[in-house]
């Protein structure tokens, strides 16, 4: 039986923003994944734990209140502590171009900024397969 | 239309229209709006169309023309930038910036721990400090934000729902420190939280208890701050969320009604507090589609606020304050967005907005730099002296197609009002996820015309360039998270301790009764409560709301 | 098989991949389980179903508060329906009990249908066994609430609490029909909404008159999940019902039942394999559909064919 990728999207922070999340957690799905969706305000140990219990395959993280340099990186830092730094981390937001350097050393994998083809972060999560 | 005129329509139709479409195919197979409504070829004279009932004249009943007898030709429109970033310091700066460059009102933005009603160093707010508004936790962050600048002499727009009554309560109290009377104050608190459980999702406590602080606010509001609007009944994060122009208009027009009903139900008389509320719209790219919206939205209201036996004709009036739409600027080549900010504020004064705040080119990025910003008011001042637009009253009244997509727009309106209706009212449809799932619909469809190619956005899948945006950022002050936090601890070691619990006492005893809380707020702000500690209190008797599970 | 020594030392990663795999149909995944298998049996299974829009997660998050606060470890399976078109799946039931998800003592898992019909996911059995190897107790599985479909419920569960609500009109009442033969514990949630009580009593005349008497008489209780008010004694009433089959002897009945059933499903998987692998020839099996398909040979006499050299065998 073929695997079938595992996303989770999830919103950190108190931004409440969740036009983003709800478009790529549809497009996902439409694309034939299963889409965990962790809904809002959540802190990224909550985000870690779920990701782990749930065995996905990437992490979406969608944030749009500026919060991401300290939120994205920590949801990496966590993944790293609890052995699943393999789980591939993507996130999108307002963005300034001159973060995406920092977000990308500090391990995520793709910024996904406003107007990105959908097609874009289906294809990305297609690759996203972890070895078992 | 006369029977001839529509005789020569049908033939214009079936002769020259179809003979010209068979010898050269038109652009596209369908012609849309913004938000995805059919548009025709051709619009003609509505046999129907009743001037005096559907249109009549400013500054009267319907209003749909305009809410003054003199519109622009008396005053223009309220120019209010909204902003705000890092600590009050800062902000305050800006707003000194802004003033000198000729805005004529403020608007302040608040960040998101504060918009949640949390203190700048609760573990909560870890990263969000003042990243997408100004942070202000206490009375004396409201007075820093405020020096030198008269309270007295501005009027000021405040974006904060949750927690609107304390800091409300923290903008009366600076400004008595000022010497102000509160009669003299002018401004408005956005207070709307309907829309918060509907899209922009910045709620704290549940529905119900919610409903009472709102009203507590019209109440105190009537009787001592008569000068300000005490909610800004909110379609713009709807339309931010990706809702519709119509879904916008039905359900920030549907959640107007259900405050009224929710103060009539407490006994307010319709005229004390009618006057006292406003409105505030988006503004997007389909200038007639934004334009009906505006005018469509006067009259439901008007007639609406009639038929609840409303008197004065104050009472009638749809006021409304206008936001360009943050959603539709991209990301890819910025300095596009001047244009599309430009064509968006004229639909709003071409709607007879009543103020308007224009986005900055770089929104989508980031803050807005001050050179952005400065560009985006003079938008606003262009429009205002050179465009032509504010010399005559509703200039695009009697546009056919402008008055039939008002006339679509009212009766798609009324559509929702039923189904609203029937799921049993506002909040019983929030918890049920009506309107949330109505608008995530909306977003998905309207993206999927995107990614199709059905729908084209320049910069974004048409006229793609590969260079990057190279303009400034905003740089925020890296030490201002630490002064705030050594200012809370300073209030708090500082303060009078008997003076402060009392105050919180008394206000947890107001909150679980029924009397009125301002007054309550008021004492416990002046006592040096901070903004989480006056909201543990109300957490405390009325619990968080949480949303229910849709997606 | 680390995997395995891994989550009995209450790994919740090594549980949670081991579900992904069983899922997929892994073949690894067969290995395990037969190895858990023999730490498995000890949990209450508790079935949650009701119509959409009830409140069943809000119910089961409560729930799992008070069985946190009895130092219980819950293991939560929450199952959304896959597209039948995309076979894709937004899973977001556990929005809800996301207060729990860093807590050591909650495991919660969301599954998609992936085609499979009676509102339980294909690899829930194997999920199930899992979260019990992995020492949940209870283990609580939500179902899709799609309604008659709901029945599937019963086979895997020892109890099943059905939630209902107020006011959801005519949907209801078709739902009610399906339901009510599979309920040990039924709650009427938002008991804070007009017609809770009518509700109740509704629900309390028709498990009179349209059934059978029981042993076990299921109570019909009332609860806001929103406040968790009446949530302790739906999990006092799940308590009361487990005790109750273990007394009665329904409870082996039941395991022995789903022991004969997991057998039978397992040696069935492994036969249907064995002779498409084994015993037909290449190519063969398609050869013979395509007989079947023009009426030149009937399925039974195909399916003889194909058994004779094995019965033979013996």
């Amino acid at each position: 039986m073929e695997r079938k990728i595992r996303v989770l999207i999830a919103k950190p922070g108190l931004d409440g923003h969740d036009r983003g999340a709800k478009v790529v957690a549809r497009a996902l799905r439409d694309a034939g994944f299963e889409v965990i969706y962790t809904g809002l305000h959540q802190t990224p140990e909550q985000i870690v734990s779920t990701a782990v219990q749930e065995d996905v395959d990437a992490i979406g993280l969608s944030c749009l209140s500026g919060a991401h340099m300290t939120l994205f990186p920590r949801v990496v830092e966590l993944l790293r502590e609890r052995g699943a730094d393999d789980i591939i981390v993507s996130g999108g937001g307002i963005v300034p171009e001159e973060d995406v350097p920092k977000l990308k050393t500090a391990g995520i994998a793709a910024v996904f900024g406003p107007g990105t083809p959908l097609k874009d972060i289906v294809e990305f999560h297609k690759k996203a397969l972890r070895k078992r | 239309m006369s029977e001839k005129e529509a005789r020569e329509r049908r033939r214009w139709e079936t002769e020259t229209y179809k003979r010209a479409c068979a010898q050269s195919q038109e652009r596209k197979k369908r012609f849309m709006t913004t938000s995805s409504v059919d548009v025709g070829a051709l619009y003609t004279p509505d046999e129907k169309f009743d001037y005096l009932s559907k249109l009549g004249f400013p500054g009267e009943f319907p209003y749909t023309r305009g809410v003054h007898p003199t519109m622009y030709r008396g005053r223009l429109w309220t120019m209010r930038q909204f902003s705000g970033f890092g600590t009050a310091e800062e902000t305050n700066r800006r707003y000194k910036y802004l003033l000198e460059h000729g805005e004529t009102g403020l608007s302040v933005a608040f960040d998101y721990p504060t918009l949640y009603g949390h203190d700048s160093d609760d573990p909560r707010a870890v990263g969000e400090f003042g990243k997408c508004g100004v942070a202000i936790s206490s009375l004396r962050d409201m007075g820093i934000l405020f020096g030198g600048i008269s309270m007295k002499g501005v009027s000021t727009s405040m974006t904060i729902n949750g927690p609107a009554a304390i800091v409300w309560g923290f903008y009366l109290a600076a400004a008595e420190k000022q010497g102000a009377k509160l009669s003299q104050l002018r401004g408005t608190i956005q207070n709307d939280i309907l829309k918060e459980y509907i899209a922009q999702k910045s709620y704290i406590f549940p529905p119900h208890p919610s409903m009472r602080l709102i009203v507590d606010t019209f109440e105190f509001g009537s009787r001592s701050v008569p000068q300000w609007n005490t909610i800004s009944i909110s379609g713009y994060h709807i339309r931010e969320a990706g809702s519709t122009a119509v879904q916008e208009l039905a359900f920030t027009v549907g959640d107007g009604l259900a405050y009224v009903d929710a103060a009539m139900e407490r006994g307010l008389r319709i005229d004390d507090f009618a006057p006292r509320l406003s409105f505030f719209f988006n503004a997007h790219n389909d200038l007639f589609e934004e334009i009906a919206k505006y005018r469509a939205a006067r009259r439901i209201w008007a007639k609406e606020m009639k038929s609840r036996g409303a008197k004065s004709p104050r009472s009638l009036l749809l006021r409304f304050h206008t936001q360009t739409a943050g959603c539709s600027l991209t990301a890819q080549q910025p300095e596009n967005n001047i244009v599309r900010t430009t064509i968006q504020a004229l639909a709003a004064v071409l709607g007879g907005t009543q103020s308007l705040h224009t986005n900055s080119m770089d929104e989508a990025l980031a803050l807005p730099s001050e050179k952005a910003v400065k560009i985006a008011l003079r938008t606003q001042q262009i429009i205002a002296h050179e465009s032509g637009a504010a010399n005559t009253i509703d200039p695009l009244g009697g546009s056919y197609y402008v008055e039939w997509m008002t006339d679509y727009m009212e009766e798609q309106a009324y559509k929702y009002f039923d189904r609203v209706a029937a799921l049993g009212g506002v909040i019983p449809a929030i918890e049920k996820g009506f309107f949330q799932q109505e608008i995530a619909n909306a977003a998905y469809q309207y993206q999927k015309e995107i990614e199709s190619g059905e729908r084209q956005v320049i910069g974004v899948n048409a006229h793609c360039e590969k260079d990057k945006p190279d303009i400034p950022l905003l740089k925020m002050d890296p030490r201002g998270e630490a002064r705030q936090f050594a200012r809370l601890k300073k209030i708090r070691r500082e303060r009078d301790k008997a003076k402060w619990t009392k105050a919180l006492a008394d206000l947890e005893k107001a909150a679980e009764g029924e009397k009125n809380v301002m007054p309550l707020i008021l004492d416990a702000v002046k006592a040096d409560a901070t903004l989480g500690e006056v909201c543990d209190v109300f957490r405390k008797v009325y619990g968080e709301y949480r949303e229910p599970s849709l997606y | 098989m680390e995997i395995v020594e891994r989550l009995l030392k209450g790994d919740a990663g090594a549980a949670a991949r081991l579900i992904s795999m069983a899922e997929d149909e892994d073949p690894r995944a067969v290995k395990a389980l037969s190895a858990l298998h023999a730490h498995t049996g000890k949990a209450q299974i508790i079935g949650v179903t009701g119509p959409p829009g009830a409140g069943k997660s809000t119910v089961i998050d409560q729930a799992v508060k008070v069985y946190r606060k009895k130092g219980c470890k819950v293991g939560i399976l929450a199952i959304d329906p896959t597209s039948p078109f995309t076979g894709g799946a937004i899973l977001g039931d556990r929005i809800r009990m996301q207060q729990h998800s860093t807590d050591p003592g909650v495991f919660i898992r969301s599954m998609g249908t992936r085609g499979w019909t009676g509102g339980l996911s294909k690899g829930t059995a194997s999920a199930i066994k899992i979260l019990d190897a992995l020492g949940m107790d209870p283990i609580i599985v939500e179902t899709v609430g799609a309604g008659q479909s709901e029945v599937e419920i019963v086979r895997s569960a020892h109890s099943v609490l059905i939630v209902e609500v107020p006011g959801l009109g005519d949907d209801i009442q078709a739902f009610k029909a399906g339901i009510l033969e599979i309920g040990d514990v039924f709650v009427v949630n938002k008991a804070d909404r007009e017609g809770a009580d009518k509700a109740v009593a509704e629900l309390r005349a028709m498990l009179e008159t349209c059934q059978e008497p029981r042993a076990w008489a299921p109570p019909v209780l009332k609860a806001s999940a929103r406040d968790g008010a009446g949530i302790g004694e739906v999990v006092d009433a799940l308590d009361s019902h487990f005790a109750f089959i273990k007394q009665s002897g329904a409870k082996d009945l039941k395991d022995r039942a789903s022991a004969e059933r997991e057998f039978m499903e397992v040696l069935r998987d492994r036969l249907a394999k064995y002779i498409t692998e084994k015993v037909v020839r290449k190519g063969e099996f398609d050869a013979l559909v395509e007989r079947i398909l023009r009426r030149q040979l009937d399925p039974y006499s195909a399916a003889e064919k194909l058994l004779e050299p094995i019965e033979k065998g013996k």
